[in-house]
């Protein structure tokens, strides 16, 4: 019942993509997909596709040594995670420039260190990777040893994983 | 679009203790999955079996598996008080995270008070529980911050003593607790609070018997359990436990644990705690080190 009532309430928060426009000429200023990376389908933009509201001041961005730091966990937990044993597989189709990029916004922006996020929700982006609830906790572990390897303190870490902890009704979906 | 296939990364038979080689698939047709929770989500075993934090049951299941698996775990505990030793053992089902199921035997050794109580030298209290538990909705670590694992249970308890427990005053030599609790790890403090209430009659958790001349109806008790995870292997934290007071021989006060758990790896937890039991069998501040070892798959 909660999985329903979160996820209606974040559907609720997207307004319907358009079918207007054609797929492969996005309206100017929306990039749904930067120079590198592979063309996606339309869809609005929103701060609130981030899946949370920020932290307010600077402590967590700080926390993260600010948009290097979230550079430097974005690369190696990505890093870890297509390479890894248990979850790779449902990674190594994905165009892996672009999911550096929106998840760096997403983190950049989560922990309020000035971006701003310009990917998919998380409903949207995940519902077609069939993630089963150990390879959410497996992407949880490797994203604790990206920020370990970074020096985030631990309570740091949870807090972060605080924002990130809501949104799995979106990211399990089987 | 990922195709579903058989995600058998983790050879079972990696597992001696694996359960989900009597099932391989679950009822949905899906494969099962090995090793999946998060470490330290599924608890420290209980004096009585189920998986909690040690005194108290938590809205945990145990093992180590999500709900795509089956997982099981064993305990052994030892409690070296200033009086008497106490030691459990015990093991526990866990059913695609949703229900547990579990046995621990408990022994309790009066050493050499049994002596003084006119028992004989080591005489040993023992019980059987036979617990279940069911998860109904919520989830420790994730979905709503606000919303916590919620889960009830039901321990049937047999004491072995049945003749001396009613000498001692008690009515029964077994009794049924029924308890609920809620659990949540508070990502943002981590922080993990536990909240259970039993209805029981049992004398010091059942070793002394059920009811007794003092009162034989079932009591609400309350049980706490406070958590700071220092670490994803590292765990400190505190419990409480109050208990009925059924028998007038023998008054018996709340129980206390300070403990530090630890996840040595996936399968195995290591805990040490400081137990603060009161007066047991008449004999008071009973308190000591207790050291437990769960293995978990």
């Amino acid at each position: 019942m909660f999985v329903l009532i979160a996820t209606s309430a974040l559907m609720m928060a997207q307004p319907p993509v358009s079918t207007d426009a054609a797929p492969d000429t996005p309206p100017p200023g929306a990039p749904y997909a930067v120079p590198g990376e592979e063309k996606v389908d339309p869809y609005t933009l929103s701060p609130q596709n981030a899946g949370a509201r920020p932290f307010a001041g600077t402590g967590m961005a700080h926390a993260f040594h600010g948009q290097e730091g979230i550079h430097r966990i974005v690369e190696r937990f990505t890093q870890l995670s297509y390479d890894d044993k248990v979850i790779g597989e449902i990674f190594f189709k994905h165009d892996k420039v672009r999911f550096k990029r929106t998840l760096f916004e997403q983190f950049c922006f989560l922990l309020n260190a000035g971006c701003s996020y310009s990917g998919r929700d998380m409903a949207s982006s995940h519902k077609d990777l069939g993630v089963q609830q150990a390879d959410m906790n497996r992407l949880v572990e490797l994203l604790q040893r990206a920020m370990s390897e970074e020096h985030v303190r631990f309570a740091a870490q949870n807090r972060f994983l605080s924002k990130l902890a809501p949104m799995r009704p979106d990211v399990v979906v089987r | 679009m990922r195709k579903p296939f058989f995600r058998s990364v983790l050879s079972p038979a990696a597992f001696g203790l694996c359960a989900s080689c009597l099932l391989p698939v679950t009822a949905s047709g899906e494969p099962l999955r090995n090793e999946g929770k998060l470490l330290l989500t599924n608890g420290i075993s209980t004096v009585e079996g189920a998986s909690g934090g040690g005194l108290a049951p938590w809205a945990t299941i145990a093992g180590n598996e999500t709900k795509d698996g089956i997982g099981v775990s064993a305990h052994v505990t030892d409690d070296e008080l200033k009086d008497y030793e106490y030691r459990s053992a015990g093991a526990a089902l866990g059913l695609f995270n949703r229900l547990e199921l579990s046995y621990a035997r408990q022994n309790f050794n009066t050493q050499k008070i049994g002596a003084a109580l006119g028992l004989g030298r080591d005489y040993t209290f023992r019980q059987d529980v036979v617990g279940a538990k069911l998860r109904l909705l919520g989830d420790v670590v994730y979905d709503n911050p606000l919303v916590p694992a919620i889960a009830v249970g039901v321990q049937y308890k047999h004491n072995l003593n049945g003749s001396i427990v009613r000498a001692l005053g008690a009515k029964s030599a077994s009794g049924v607790d029924v308890y609920a609790s809620a659990t949540k790890l508070i990502l943002a403090d981590s922080l993990l609070v536990n909240t259970t209430l039993r209805m029981t009659k049992a004398n010091q958790i059942g070793l002394l018997g059920f009811g007794g001349d003092k009162s034989d109806a079932y009591h609400l008790e309350f049980e706490g359990s406070l958590a700071y995870q220092l670490s994803r292997r590292l765990v400190v934290g505190g419990e409480y436990r109050s208990k009925p007071d059924n028998l007038g021989v023998a008054h018996e006060n709340a129980w206390f644990d300070g403990f530090v758990a630890y996840a040595v790896n996936r399968n195995l937890t290591a805990t040490v705690a400081y137990t603060d039991l009161g007066s047991i069998a008449t004999i008071d501040r009973q308190r000591g080190a207790l050291f437990s070892l769960q293995a978990a798959f």
